[in-house]
């Protein structure tokens, strides 16, 4: 059997390699503009119209062969066959920004060099065409001496003639005399074949000039950043809540459902109170989690969460980070493993590790479930003004705390394990872009199925595993299941380390599955309150009830702080592994949040025992 | 004068830099960003609440933000 060819796709930040990529091979992966998304190996099966399938490749966006930071270094070794088990691509596709040329034809001259078969991708020629840029590909072809062929990535145009040209790339070598050049005289040639290609210029306004003037205005713009955010939480709040109660009814039906017509037994409790019960409350938080991502998402595509890491530097300079940072932590409100994936853009080593070891303290979307259950059990559904919800409000504090306590860690953190010069904050800015809702949908779709899939085998495993521990044994008449059971005896011992602050037996069962995923904690309660109900009718109350019945605001409160700092995702560490090769971090991560927690929810605690809550 | 005391919208011609003073990989990046010597550049914006930092300079057709410490080692001229 002959070996697979492979493409491999490179180009600047923001030339649109990723919706190209997505364009021809129907791989779907994460489309975004600003600089450094594309972190991962991405590849995907692709026909030349030569009917042989290849392999391609979607590189990480470059400046330069000459790395400066883990991203380009991946992108300059796999094209040079320097790196370890990948095979160099047999021929590259250049990809580049119609828009932009004098600055993308820079690295194209580059990689031109290097005499791999290349064909180039004039991308984004109708953005090119809405800034007033008429382009003649035909003139750079005939000075770069390989194909060009204009494509709209988005749209699907050119991708037919890309295809051809890529197979006829193959058998010939791009013309010598663009190679041994320095940086600046690449520049200067670059100057003039975008000067050349240029047809015609017709200066406009352009869009995002005028837009710029507010969203990064000194004193705008941060108020802007300011109420965006908070509307966001508060959209996660109150627009998800009657999809979430059409999901709970839905849940409830079910169960009431099996209990009329199933026979009684351990089958018919296991599904009730185990998988309907414990999957079932989590599956509900869907719809906030889905509103999460759609707004992340459309950040990342408008080019908009570039603006905000500019506005960000400042604050984020005064803890010994940069704007840079900002994008990982962002992302890490959605899920912490692609936030710590996303530091590989950050070329400064201390910097990306101070970063990875904070963004377990963003509040991540697996956090949700738990904030939502206790802040609608406890804290009542009233505004405080300007149509302000105080539910809202609680849950704008909970990752207000986050944030703050993830500030201070990286102001210490800087100051001793993760000590070293101030680091410096280089980022392009992209032009802005209506998010596409094709995008935004796949994007969306992707984040659910993640969702769903977790709460099928993750979630759903934990949550038998523990239904069984808290069944078995069983109990004698006038005796509390819960207190025989397993797992009733082993929160029973961790009970008494967590008492302290303020936990009951109850809280500490719900620690332990929710070390594998945070949400669980929701299941593991509804569980436990399920398995503990004498009878059917005190099985049917929901579980905010249960709560409302059994805790004191104190101990919701304190049970909420703790899960602010609580290192309580397996898969968190895990990653955090892999990026900073070996256990020495993680296990710093995992014992100084562990302290954090422990000590947040003892002083939550005490200090609302003091107030009289 | 150097680039962080340009004011906004004023255009102006990169004459020198001192790389030196510039983290080696920084002062990388900077030039695979056209921010080099001979680049005609503006700053179009600057950090927020009357800070400084981080600046917005527009050079050829993208805007860059980078750090006043960046700019305060490139030596500009008005044009």
């Amino acid at each position: 059997m002959s070996r697979q060819r492979k493409i491999a796709l490179v180009g600047n930040p923001n030339a649109g390699k990723s919706a190209l990529f997505n364009a021809l091979t129907g791989a779907r992966q994460k489309i975004a503009n600003y600089p450094g998304v594309t972190v991962e190996r991405k590849a995907g099966r692709f026909v030349l119209p030569t009917g042989e399938p290849v392999e391609m490749t979607d590189l990480p966006g470059a400046y330069s062969l000459e790395a400066t930071s883990p991203d380009e270094e991946v992108t300059s070794k796999v094209i040079r066959g320097q790196f370890a088990g990948e095979s160099a691509p047999d021929a590259l596709v250049v990809v580049l920004d119609a828009s932009n040329l004098e600055q993308h034809l820079v690295f194209a001259q580059e990689i031109l060099a290097l005499g791999k078969p290349t064909v180039i991708a004039l991308n984004m020629v109708d953005l090119a065409q809405r800034d007033g840029l008429v382009l003649d590909p035909a003139l750079l072809e005939q000075e770069l001496g390989v194909r060009v062929v204009p494509t709209v990535a988005v749209r699907g145009r050119g991708l037919a003639e890309l295809a051809e040209a890529i197979a006829s790339a193959e058998t010939r070598l791009p013309g010598p005399g663009i190679t041994d050049l320095s940086l600046i005289e690449r520049r200067v040639a670059a100057h003039a074949m975008a000067e050349g290609a240029i047809l015609s210029e017709t200066r406009r306004h352009r869009l995002h000039a005028r837009l710029d003037r507010v969203l990064l205005n000194p004193w705008a713009g941060p108020v802007i950043l300011a109420a965006f955010l908070f509307v966001v939480f508060q959209a996660v709040f109150a627009w998800a809540t009657p999809f979430a109660d059409a999901l709970e009814g839905g849940v409830g039906w079910l169960t009431a459902l099996s209990i009329e017509f199933l026979p009684t037994g351990l089958g018919r409790d296991l599904l009730t109170e185990g998988i309907l019960g414990g999957v079932g409350s989590v599956v509900v938080f869907l719809p906030q989690i889905v509103i999460l991502f759609a707004f992340i998402l459309a950040m990342e595509a408008s080019g908009y969460m570039a603006r905000a890491a500019f506005l960000m530097d400042r604050m984020m300079a005064h803890v010994g980070l940069s704007g840079r940072s900002f994008i990982p932590l962002l992302s890490s409100f959605a899920c912490a493993i692609p936030g710590i994936m996303a530091t590989r853009a950050i070329s400064d080593p201390r910097d990306r590790l101070t970063t990875i070891l904070i963004a377990p303290l963003m509040t991540c979307s697996a956090r949700l479930p738990v904030y939502a259950v206790i802040i609608a059990a406890f804290i009542p559904r009233q505004t405080v003004g300007w149509g302000v919800g105080l539910q809202g409000l609680v849950l704008f504090a909970l990752y207000v705390a986050g944030v703050l306590g993830a500030m201070i860690v990286a102001l210490v953190l800087r100051r001793s394990v993760t000590k070293g010069a101030a680091s410096g904050f280089i980022m392009e800015l992209p032009k802005y872009q209506l998010p596409r809702l094709k995008d935004m949908a796949i994007g969306l779709w992707q984040r659910a199925w993640i969702f769903l899939r977790r709460a099928g085998t993750i979630i759903f495993t934990v949550t038998v595993v523990l239904w069984v521990m808290l069944n078995f044994p069983q109990a004698r008449p006038g005796e509390s299941q819960v207190d025989v059971s397993i797992a009733g005896r082993v929160a029973n011992g961790l009970a008494v380390v967590v008492e302290p602050i303020g936990f009951n037996r109850d809280m500490a069962l719900a620690l332990i599955p929710a070390m594998a995923a945070r949400e669980v904690a929701v299941s593991s309660l509804a569980t436990t309150y399920a398995v503990d109900a004498t009878d059917e009718e005190q099985q049917a109350v929901e579980l905010g009830d249960q709560l409302k019945a059994r805790w004191t605001l104190p101990m919701a409160l304190a049970f909420l702080a703790w899960f602010v700092f609580a290192p309580q995702c397996m898969s968190t560490i895990a990653v955090a592994r892999r990026e900073t090769n070996g256990w020495k971090w993680p296990t710093f991560m995992l014992v100084y949040l562990f302290a954090m927690a422990y000590a947040a929810a003892g002083l939550t605690y005490w200090a609302a025992v003091a107030a009289g809550l | 004068m150097t680039l962080d005391l340009l004011p906004i919208g004023q255009n102006a011609r990169i004459v020198a830099v001192a790389w030196n003073e510039l983290v080696q990989e920084e002062a990388q990046r900077l030039r695979a960003l056209g921010i080099d010597e001979g680049a005609k550049v503006a700053i179009s914006h600057r950090g927020v609440f009357g800070g400084r930092d981080p600046l917005a300079v527009s050079v050829g057709r993208m805007i860059v933000a980078v750090r006043r410490a960046h700019a305060a080692a490139m030596e500009v001229e008005v044009l």
